[in-house]
């Protein structure tokens, strides 16, 4: 089994006698509400998905992290994991304050021990991390939304963070560590998105499993941006696709709860990172992984795994050109593979897949199976 | 006399360590810490060489470092979710 990022898989819930101590204490301790992003980044932190992280980032990691996509201890970290002050009382917390982080409805999750508060510019941290400071980014909108005062210091998760859906398809890291175990794969690469699938996207799967014993599929249910399909739409996609056209016994399907950050290739880094802790050797990178608009270039996130050495990333990235169906080969396939020109390449652009959705049309067999086409059309009526 | 092997037997272990197994099945779907023990126990036996008595040693391979009894109760999530 591949090596958790660090070496060991992090584990921030708090045991039995330490968790109900925390519980009767935490009623008195200030109170940090968190962001949608923030929660779901407690969540991974405390299941371990992503170790080494044991609480938000202090200021020698985060510096660290934005300048050079490395720990402050040189381990590959490529996107900050950050908690904002919420108000000015917030601000004036420091190194040996506790606060219980808490949700929308005000229920304590964990306690923090504040280890530091820090400072941050992010204009800075935008074109470090996300190549611009456009306000047009939602990854810079979420940056102008929140304070540039940031809290770091581990945290003791003492209840589970609440969810209504997906409860099927919720696993942790130590959960699907067990799963490929048990049914004995070595192999296993993950998949990663916020889009439906379409044929290109069952195709990169299918190829990587070709590869590897077994297939993560692993959608990303966190927050996107409001334009992006909802989760539940895509994981009836998924459902559908995978009983027609999958072999049961070698696919898993599971939710990641992760925020979208857009920050294209260096979410391609963190997200390959985070499915190593999930148990996965290997992770498929396609065009313009994490992307959004037009700041990223189709393969830089292909592009930034060569900034590290292979040993230091530890899974083994797939990369994929832009694939599409050629109706002279008869077939699935991508520049590399196929001679053809774009006259004989069933492709869509998402506008124009939008604009067909919205009047009932089907997009061809050949760019989406018929399945998740009507699941698509539907959910377009709405 | 030979017993029947369905009939079941007192096995003693310090309170403790029973309110302690009480404490972590809680939310698990075990509905009693006899029932929770026969699984662990039940897994470890039937185990080649014993191999679920040695966490360190999944854990020199990089594997969960799951005790026997966490181990047991990730697989009965597992099976109940309809992944195993």
């Amino acid at each position: 089994m591949i090596a958790p990022h660090g070496g060991r898989l992090v584990e921030r819930t708090a045991p039995g006698e330490q968790r109900e101590r925390l519980a009767k204490e935490a009623p008195r301790l200030p109170q940090v509400p968190l962001s949608q992003r923030e929660l779901a980044d407690l969540e991974m932190i405390g299941c371990g998905a992503m170790s080494p992280l044991e609480g938000f980032l202090g200021e020698a990691d985060y510096r660290s992290v934005v300048d050079s996509m490395r720990l402050a201890n040189g381990l590959p970290w490529s996107i900050p994991v950050v908690l904002s002050a919420k108000d000015e009382a917030q601000g004036r917390l420091g190194a040996g304050d506790r606060v219980a982080l808490v949700d929308d409805q005000a229920r304590t999750l964990a306690v923090m021990d504040i280890t530091e508060r820090y400072q941050v510019d992010h204009d800075y941290e935008a074109q470090m991390v996300l190549r611009t400071a456009d306000e047009a980014h939602p990854g810079v909108q979420y940056l102008r939304s929140i304070s540039n005062t940031y809290l770091g210091g581990p945290v003791h998760l003492i209840r589970r963070v609440e969810h209504r859906d997906f409860l099927r398809y919720r696993l942790e890291p130590k959960e699907t560590r067990v799963l490929f175990a048990a049914r004995g794969w070595s192999r296993v690469a993950a998949f990663q998105t916020r889009n439906p699938i379409h044929r290109a996207h069952e195709y990169l799967q299918k190829c990587a499993l070709e590869l590897a014993d077994g297939l993560l599929i692993h959608p990303l249910v966190g927050e996107t941006k409001a334009d992006d399909i909802p989760a539940q739409v895509r994981m009836r996609c998924y459902e559908e696709l995978i009983a027609a056209y999958y072999p049961r016994d070698r696919v898993v399907l599971s939710v990641f709860p992760a925020a979208m950050r857009y920050a294209g290739p260096r979410e391609a880094i963190f997200h390959a990172l985070i499915r190593k802790n999930y148990g996965c050797t290997h992770f498929i990178v396609g065009r313009d992984h994490a992307g959004v608009g037009r700041y990223y270039g189709s393969y830089d996130a292909h592009a930034i795994f060569g900034e590290f050495s292979p040993e230091e990333i530890g899974i083994t990235p797939l990369f994929f050109d832009h694939a599409f169906y050629c109706a002279r080969c008869g077939n699935m396939a991508t520049a590399k593979t196929c001679p053809h020109g774009e006259e004989d390449h069933v492709v869509f652009s998402g506008t124009r897949v939008r604009e067909m959705l919205a009047a009932g049309e089907l997009p061809p067999p050949e760019f989406t199976r018929p399945e998740v086409a009507r699941i698509l059309v539907e959910a377009a009526r709405r | 006399m030979p017993r029947g092997s369905s009939e079941a037997v007192t096995l003693k272990i310090p309170r403790p360590l029973y309110e302690r197994l009480r404490q972590m099945i809680e939310g698990t779907g075990f509905r009693s810490v006899t029932e929770f023990a026969t699984y662990v126990l039940r897994d470890l036996a039937s185990r080649p060489g014993g191999q679920g008595a040695r966490p360190r040693a999944r854990r020199e391979r990089g594997e969960a470092p799951l005790t026997p009894a966490e181990l047991a109760a990730v697989r009965e999530r597992l099976r109940r979710l309809g992944y195993l």
